[in-house]
C-alpha cells in the first residue's frame, strides 16, 4: 500500500512538472487543443465544456531576462515568469488564454500579452452583493463563451455546461477533502507533494485528476494517521513555489495543515451553486459567494475571522504568510490580519515569495527560528 | 470675503482660497456634528453632495502632503503598521495621517508628528465612498479605511473596459449601483435622499467640467498661453469640488485670464518656448517644481496630459436612467483597453501639438506603468515622435532622482532639438 501512495504522489508530481506533455498528450487523445487560464479566477467550466484542456498559466521559475523590457522590477515575481514565458513562447501551444483582470497588474497584463495565440479577456465586478454584479458577470461570461467557441469550433451547450459544472463541484470537493487528509497525514503526503497534487489539477482534465486524487486518498487511509511530533502551519498568500521553499516546510517539521493559497484551496473553496437558473448565471453566483481573498473586493474584511477560523479548527500554531513578492492587493490585506492576529494571539510569519529565486537561506531562518519559539 | 471680494480676485487666488474653505468646511461639518467623507478622485461626489456631506480627498490630501515635503512622516507610520512600500504611496501617507487622527481621536492628545506635519488637518470621515476607475488599488485602500474605522464604505465600481465602447451592460451595471449607493446614503444619513438637488448638483457638475476643459484647450496655442504644469495644481479643484460652484468659478477665471493672455499673444514662458512636450502620468508632487524647472530650462512647456483630462466628465445631466453618468466615470482612459489608451493620449498629443514625450514610470502606480512601454511603441510608430521615461513617484520621495530625471529630459530635449532641425532642413 505505501508502494501505491509513493507511486502515486510520483505521478502527480511528474505531471504538474508537465505541463507540455500534458498538452500534447490530450491533443493526440482527442484531437483537441488547450486553453490558458491566468490567474486567478476563471469560469474554467466553459472551456472544459468544449473539450479543450484548460491549463493554469502559474509562472514558473526561470531566470527572468526577456520580461526586463516589458515590465519594470516591481511587477509581482509570478508576472515577470508569466511575461518571460510569453517571450519565450512557451504558451504558443495554447488556442488562446483566458484572462481575467482583478488586480491592477492584471488588467495591464492583459492588454500586453506577447504570446500568439488570442487573449480573451473578461471582467469581474467588484460590488460584488448586488444582483447587478452576477447579471453583468453572466453577460461577461455570454461574451467569452462567444469567442472561446470561435477559437475552438465547439458549441457550448447548456448540457454541456451542466456536465462540466458537475465534475467541477464533484473535483473541488474532493481536493477539500484532500486538504484536510493531508492535514491528518503530514509524514505521508510532504508539503511538496500536497502542493503536486494541488497543481496537477491545473493539467489535468478535472474528472481525472479527481479520479486519481480518489485513488490516492484511499492508499493513504490503508494506514493509520500518526501523531506528528511538528508544529502546524495555515499558509496564505498566492502560491508557495518553487519546491525549493516548500521543502523547508518538510525539513523543519512544520505541517501545512490548511492553506489559503490562491493558487491551491482558493480554487476550490466555491462551489456552483445547484439551482434551476441558467448554468451561465449560476457560474456567475461563484464569484459572488467567494470570500477570503484580496481579489474579490470585501469591505468587511472577512479574511481575517477566516483564516482565524482556519487555525482553531486545525489547531495549527501558526499562520505563514506566503507573501507574493510586489503583489499590492495581498500587501494592503495583511497589515488588517497581522493586526488581528496579533488581538486574538495567533503567531504569524511573513516570507517573501520569489519564484524565481534558487535559494531560500532568508525563509529557512525565518522559518526556523518560528519554530524554535512556537 | 475679508480681504479682497471673489470677483476681485485672480484664478491662482480662487484655487488657494477655495482649498483652504473646503477643508473648513469639512472641519466645521465635523465640530456640528455632520458627516464627512473620504473619497477617491474621480468617484462621483453627485451623491454624497446632494446629501450636504462633507467631501475630503485623500489623494488630493496626501499629494499636497507630498508638495510640502510632510510625507516621510506619514510614510514611516503606514510603515509600522505593516503596509509594504510596495503599496501605492498615496494610499500609505493616507493610511498614515488616519491612524495618527485615530491616535488622537482615542487619546485626546495629538501626536507630535501630526502636530509637526504641514498636511492640511481634516477631520476622520464618518463614511468612506471609493470608485476603481483609475486603479483597483483604491479598492484595497478603501477597504482598510472602513475596516480600520468600521465605518460604511460606498463602492462604484467601474469594470475595466476590455473592449470600448463601453458596453450597456456596464453602464446598467454602474448605474444600479449609483442607485444602491443611494439607499446605502438614505441609511446612513437617516433621511431621504435628495433627488432635487442630485439633479442640480449634477448640473453643477458639468458647468464646472465645461470650464475645465474650456483650459485644457488653451494648450492648443502656439504659443501656449497655458503651462501644463498648472493643470496639476488646478487639479485640486476639479477632484474636490467638481460638484460645487467653487470649481466653476475658479476655472472660469482661469480660462478667462488664459484668453486673455493668448489674445495679448503672451506665451506662460517668460522666455520663447523652444519645444513642447507632453506628460504622461502622475507629477511627482514632492519634486514638482525640479520637474517643471528642468524643462523650461530647456526651453520645453508642457501642453499635454491625459492625467488631468481624467476629469473630463462630460454627461447628461438631464438623462435620469443615469446611463451617460455612469459612462462617464468608467471611460477613463487608463480603464479602457490599450488601443483606447493610446488614442486618447495621442489625441491629447495632437492638441497640445507636442514634439515629444516623457513618461513617468511611477513605484507607486502600477496600472499608470506596466503599459508605458507598449503606449510609447504604439504611439511612437503612430506620430514618430520621440520620448523618454524616468524614475518616480508621486508622492515617496525616495523613488525619484533629480538627476536621472534631468539626464533623461535632457536627451528629449535633443532629440526634438534634432527633429526641429531636420524638418527645418
Ligand atoms: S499582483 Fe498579485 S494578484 Fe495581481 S497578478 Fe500579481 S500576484 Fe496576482
Ligand atoms: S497613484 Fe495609481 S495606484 Fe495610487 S491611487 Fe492613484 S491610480 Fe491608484
Amino acid at each position: 500500500m505505501e508502494q501505491n501512495v509513493k507511486t502515486l504522489l510520483e505521478q502527480f508530481r511528474t505531471i504538474a512538472a508537465n505541463p507540455k506533455k500534458a498538452v500534447e498528450d490530450h491533443k493526440a487523445e482527442t484531437g483537441k487543443g488547450a486553453i490558458g487560464m491566468m490567474p486567478v479566477y476563471a469560469p474554467e467550466e466553459m472551456v472544459h465544456a468544449t473539450g479543450f484542456l484548460p491549463v493554469g498559466l502559474w509562472g514558473g521559475n526561470r531566470p527572468v531576462s526577456k520580461a526586463r523590457t516589458y515590465l519594470p522590477p516591481f511587477a509581482c515575481s509570478i508576472m515577470q515568469q508569466v511575461m518571460e514565458l510569453e517571450c519565450d513562447g512557451a504558451y504558443d501551444i495554447l488556442d488562446a488564454v483566458v484572462f481575467s483582470v482583478p488586480c491592477d497588474t492584471l488588467k495591464c497584463m492583459s492588454q500586453k500579452w506577447k504570446g500568439s495565440a488570442p487573449a480573451l479577456v473578461f471582467t469581474h465586478p467588484q460590488n460584488r452583493g448586488l444582483e447587478a454584479a452576477n447579471r453583468f458577470l453572466e453577460h461577461e461570461y455570454a461574451v467569452l463563451q462567444e469567442k472561446l467557441e470561435e477559437v475552438t469550433g465547439v458549441k457550448v451547450t447548456n448540457v454541456a455546461l451542466e456536465q462540466s459544472i458537475q465534475v467541477y463541484n464533484e473535483n473541488r470537493a474532493v481536493m477539500r477533502e484532500f486538504a484536510k487528509l493531508a492535514a491528518e497525514y503530514p509524514q505521508v503526503i510532504s508539503a511538496v507533494d500536497r502542493h503536486a497534487v494541488f497543481k496537477a489539477r491545473m493539467f489535468m482534465e478535472k474528472s481525472r485528476h479527481t479520479a486519481l486524487v480518489r485513488e490516492l486518498m484511499e492508499a493513504v487511509r490503508a494506514s493509520d494517521p500518526q501523531p506528528w511530533m511538528g508544529k502546524k502551519v495555515v499558509v496564505t498568500g498566492i502560491l508557495v513555489e518553487p519546491d525549493g521553499l516548500l521543502s523547508l516546510f518538510d525539513e523543519l517539521g512544520l505541517a501545512i495543515v490548511a492553506d489559503d493559497l490562491a493558487q491551491e484551496s482558493r480554487q476550490v473553496r466555491v462551489d456552483v451553486p445547484e439551482g434551476d437558473e441558467a448554468p451561465l448565471y449560476r457560474l456567475a453566483r461563484v464569484w459572488q459567494n467567494m470570500y477570503g481573498c484580496p481579489l474579490a473586493t470585501d469591505t468587511k474584511k472577512a479574511r481575517g475571522p477566516m483564516l482565524q477560523d482556519m487555525v482553531r479548527k486545525t489547531g495549527a500554531d501558526a499562520v505563514v504568510v506566503a507573501m507574493m513578492k510586489f503583489c499590492d492587493p495581498e500587501e494592503w490585506d495583511y497589515p488588517i490580519y497581522h493586526r488581528q492576529f496579533g488581538e486574538w494571539g495567533i503567531r504569524d510569519l511573513m516570507i517573501e515569495v520569489d519564484q524565481e529565486a534558487v535559494s531560500f537561506e532568508q525563509a529557512r531562518t525565518r522559518l526556523q527560528s518560528l519554530v524554535e519559539t512556537l | 470675503m475679508s480681504v479682497k471680494q471673489l470677483s476681485q480676485m485672480s484664478a491662482k487666488e480662487l484655487l488657494a482660497y477655495y482649498q483652504a474653505k473646503l477643508d473648513e468646511e469639512a472641519r466645521q461639518a465635523k465640530a456640528n456634528g455632520k458627516l464627512v467623507c473620504w473619497s477617491a478622485s474621480v468617484a462621483p461626489p453627485e451623491l454624497c453632495v446632494a446629501m450636504d456631506i462633507a467631501m475630503v480627498y485623500p489623494e488630493t490630501h496626501a499629494a499636497g502632503i507630498g508638495a510640502r515635503k510632510g510625507a516621510l512622516d506619514m510614510l514611516e507610520v503606514a510603515d509600522r503598521l505593516g503596509y509594504n512600500v510596495d503599496c501605492c504611496s498615496y494610499g500609505r501617507v493616507n493610511i498614515g495621517y488616519m491612524e495618527l487622527l485615530k491616535e488622537e481621536a482615542m487619546t485626546g492628545k495629538t501626536p507630535e508628528v501630526l502636530a509637526n506635519s504641514p498636511a492640511a488637518r481634516v477631520p476622520l470621515p464618518d463614511l468612506v465612498i471609493t470608485c476603481n476607475n483609475i486603479c483597483n488599488t483604491l479598492l484595497k485602500w478603501y477597504e482598510n479605511l472602513a475596516a480600520e474605522l468600521d465605518i460604511p464604505c460606498i463602492i462604484i465600481d467601474v469594470p475595466f473596459n476590455h473592449t470600448m465602447p463601453v458596453s450597456e451592460e456596464s453602464k446598467a451595471y454602474i448605474a444600479d449601483q449609483f442607485r444602491n449607493a443611494i439607499s446605502q446614503l438614505e441609511v446612513i444619513c437617516g433621511r431621504p435622499f435628495d433627488y432635487e438637488k442630485f439633479h442640480a448638483v449634477r448640473q453643477q457638475t458639468q458647468r464646472s467640467i465645461a470650464q475645465w476643459n474650456r483650459i485644457a484647450t488653451m494648450s492648443q496655442y502656439k504659443p501656449s498661453p497655458l503651462n501644463g504644469f498648472d493643470l496639476f495644481n488646478y487639479m485640486a479643484l476639479v477632484v474636490c469640488a467638481r460638484s460645487r460652484d467653487y470649481a466653476e468659478i475658479t476655472f472660469r477665471k482661469f480660462a478667462d485670464e488664459l484668453e486673455e493672455k493668448y489674445k495679448k499673444g503672451e506665451s506662460a514662458f517668460k522666455g520663447a518656448e523652444k519645444n513642447r512636450v507632453a506628460w504622461e502620468g502622475i507629477a511627482v508632487w514632492p519634486y514638482l517644481g525640479h520637474t517643471f524647472k528642468t524643462l523650461k530650462n530647456q526651453g520645453s512647456i508642457m501642453t499635454g496630459s491625459a492625467y488631468p483630462n481624467i476629469w473630463d466628465l462630460t454627461y447628461d445631466a438631464e438623462d435620469e436612467t443615469l446611463h451617460s453618468m455612469a459612462e462617464a466615470y468608467t471611460r477613463t482612459y487608463i480603464n479602457t483597453c490599450l488601443d483606447n489608451k493610446v488614442k486618447v493620449l495621442r489625441g491629447i498629443m495632437d492638441r497640445g501639438k507636442c514634439d515629444g514625450v516623457v513618461y513617468h514610470l511611477n513605484r507607486s502606480c502600477k496600472l499608470m506603468s506596466f503599459l508605458n512601454v507598449e503606449t510609447a511603441e504604439l504611439i511612437q510608430q503612430a506620430n514618430g515622435l520621440p520620448y523618454v521615461s524616468f524614475d518616480g513617484d508621486q508622492t515617496d520621495p525616495r523613488n525619484f532622482a533629480p538627476a536621472q530625471y534631468d539626464t533623461r529630459v535632457e536627451a528629449l530635449g535633443e532629440m526634438m532639438d534634432q527633429a526641429a532641425q531636420t524638418a527645418g532642413e
